[in-house]
């Protein structure tokens, strides 16, 4: 290869290599910086929080709130997330599930299916907040349940709604057509097709999908805010139209108290709800590695 | 391909219609959420403009509301517009430089151990809730990053720099996934052309790959974009709740999603002005993300179509 001297010692080739392994290292660096403030962000939230959880952990998942931070404890929240987190998969999974099959199996193709596939596309990219505006217009004020469990459970599961419905649609696309003609092969109907061969081929896909769309529900602050879910509570909601509190809600409460106790404390609920979206996605992993059907 | 919903049996058996029927509902749902969304936006923010004009809303320059009054105050959008795009401009200072180094890294360069690695912090980072990292931005950000490099003094407890460095690790995966999509969409040929010409990885990457994934990452970009204009939490921990006008990213300021978390939070009787201009701003903000939205829509229709 020709190589143009430009200065002595220093050749065009020379520059070249040195570039090369320059860029090479800097997409290297700037791929490491994410993963490395990811780091430091986790490690800050276990400084803040550790000592706070570790000093008394029952003590601190079994109190109410409290304007004393060290008195403080997030039992009302914590219960609350995880009613929210029953509720929302009971709604949201089966609607979900229904709506994909439909859209896949049943629905004649043409242009009414491609806007309805269009329209949860776009609503699967609209902000949290304006899903709560939804949840305070439509069940709050218009059907009168107030900022109750049922408010919040069905404003999360409209929430999720798209994002689950895609992952369905995904699991059922990716069932071989040469499964369902076999079917009807056999004398089924689109129906039997569906639910003996279909659907529980569909299943650990949807599954997993479904899960991670909830431990995003999960985490999600912004439209229990709006709905006006409470932080001062001092009970467990004993029904659906209680009110209720939430993780992610009392930590921003917290967090925005000037008392730092209050901002370990705010650690601390922290460390509680990275731990359940930790066990929720090491589930949907699990499922995803144990069950998925491969074709 | 003969269609498949010919070849199944076609007399439906006792109770499939109504099955049918019922999975049809489901599908319905999906509607009636979008119509819910526009009737309640669209029906309190008509009564909105009924008590405030239209055109103070879009250019006032002050946000001013006054408690739960029925008069509602000043209620000039242009700040709350103004502090949610410095977040946006921020956010991808800080996103796209490393979403798309880890996009082009992970598709040209890395190997597949370390793709095993990367990748699923990628997807952790994802994961984070926004009131952890609004945490992080307010008591970790400000006082250890921002104050001490850029004064005390200059750097104000609420800022917009750690809101948008917040924000921006938000949308790091984001740019990233769709980015290295975009990247990997490009055909192999085209790679082994460069490289038969006798270029380095490095030319064929910035000169070859980019430049073939444009449409891809341009997505990707309008997508992050549409993330940070939505983003409610860490803008409201750490951005701050003063509604103002500046280029000054080390001052306090006000993005739309805060304001409408900043009205929630107070006591606002409903039917009063204050309680609508909630709906206002929510219908701004339906409307910028959608419209952002389907713009990435049609850069992702672009490159899928050239290369698929």
């Amino acid at each position: 290869m020709a190589s143009i001297t430009l200065k002595r010692g220093t050749t065009r080739r020379t520059r070249q290599l040195v570039l090369d392994a320059f860029f090479a290292w800097l997409l290297f660096a700037g791929t490491l910086v994410a993963s490395l403030v990811l780091a430091v962000l986790l490690l800050e939230i276990f400084q803040t929080g550790w000592d706070r959880l570790a000093a008394d952990p029952v003590d601190f998942l079994t109190r109410f709130v409290s304007r004393i931070p060290q008195r403080a404890g997030i039992k009302a929240a914590l219960v609350g997330s995880i009613y929210l987190m029953g509720l929302v998969a009971l709604i949201s999974f089966p609607i979900g599930l229904g709506a994909a099959l439909y859209l896949e199996e049943l629905a004649p193709r043409g242009r009414l299916a491609n806007f309805v596939e269009a329209n949860i596309a776009n609503l699967a990219g609209v902000p949290s907040v304006v899903y709560g505006i939804l949840g305070l217009g439509v069940f709050v004020r218009f059907a009168q349940m107030g900022p109750s469990l049922l408010a919040g459970a069905l404003t999360l599961s409209v929430m999720s709604l798209p994002v689950i419905i895609i992952a369905a649609r995904e699991a059922i696309r990716a069932v071989p057509s040469s499964i369902r003609l076999g079917a009807y092969a056999l004398g089924a109907t689109k129906l039997q097709a569906m639910w003996t061969q279909v659907l529980p081929a569909a299943l650990p896909g949807t599954l997993t999908g479904a899960i991670l769309a909830l431990s995003r529900a999960i985490g999600e602050t912004a439209p229990l805010l709006v709905i006006g879910a409470a932080v001062s509570i001092f009970s467990v909601p004993q029904g659906v139209g209680d009110q209720f509190s939430a993780l992610p809600l009392l930590i921003f409460n917290w967090t925005g108290r000037p008392q730092p106790a209050f901002a370990e404390a705010a650690a601390a609920a922290s460390i509680v709800l990275l731990a359940v979206l930790l066990a929720m996605n090491a589930v949907a992993i699990f499922l995803r590695n144990r069950y998925a059907t491969r074709w | 391909m003969i269609p498949s919903n010919v070849l199944s049996r076609q007399r439906t058996r006792r109770g499939e219609r109504a099955a049918m029927a019922g999975l049809g509902l489901c599908a319905l749902v999906s509607v009636l959420v979008t119509v819910g969304i526009v009737a309640v936006l669209a029906g309190e923010t008509v009564r909105f403009f009924a008590d405030y004009n239209l055109v103070e809303f879009l250019t006032g320059t002050d946000w001013a509301p006054v408690g739960g009054r029925t008069e509602g105050g000043e209620l000039g959008i242009l700040p709350l517009l103004n502090g949610t795009l410095l977040i946006a401009l921020g956010s991808l200072v800080v996103g796209l430089p490393l979403g798309l180094a880890a996009a082009v890294y992970l598709s040209e360069y890395a190997r597949p151990r370390v793709r095993s690695v990367l990748k699923p912090t990628l997807e952790i980072l994802a994961g984070i809730p926004t009131v952890v990292v609004g945490f992080f931005a307010l008591n970790y950000v400000t006082p250890h990053v921002l104050r001490p490099l850029f004064g005390e003094d200059d750097v104000f407890v609420f800022n917009a720099a750690a809101g948008a460095i917040g924000v921006g690790l938000l949308v790091v995966p984001i740019i990233a996934s769709i980015s290295e999509d975009a990247l990997r969409a490009v055909p192999t040929s085209l790679r082994e052309a460069a490289y038969g010409l006798g270029t380095s990885k490095r030319v064929v990457a910035t000169r070859v790959v980019i430049p073939a994934a444009l449409s891809g990452i341009t997505a990707s970009v309008i997508l992050a974009v549409s993330r940070a204009v939505g983003e409610t939490m860490v803008v409201t921990l750490a951005a701050g709740n003063s509604p103002n006008i500046t280029v000054d990213v080390f001052e306090s300021i006000q993005t739309i999603t805060a304001s409408i978390a900043q009205t929630v939070s107070g006591e606002v009787a409903a039917g009063t002005t204050r309680y609508r201009s909630l709906f206002a701003l929510g219908s701004v903000l339906f409307l910028l993300t959608l419209g952002l939205n389907m713009l990435s829509a049609r850069f992702v229709r672009r490159y899928r179509q050239v290369y698929q």
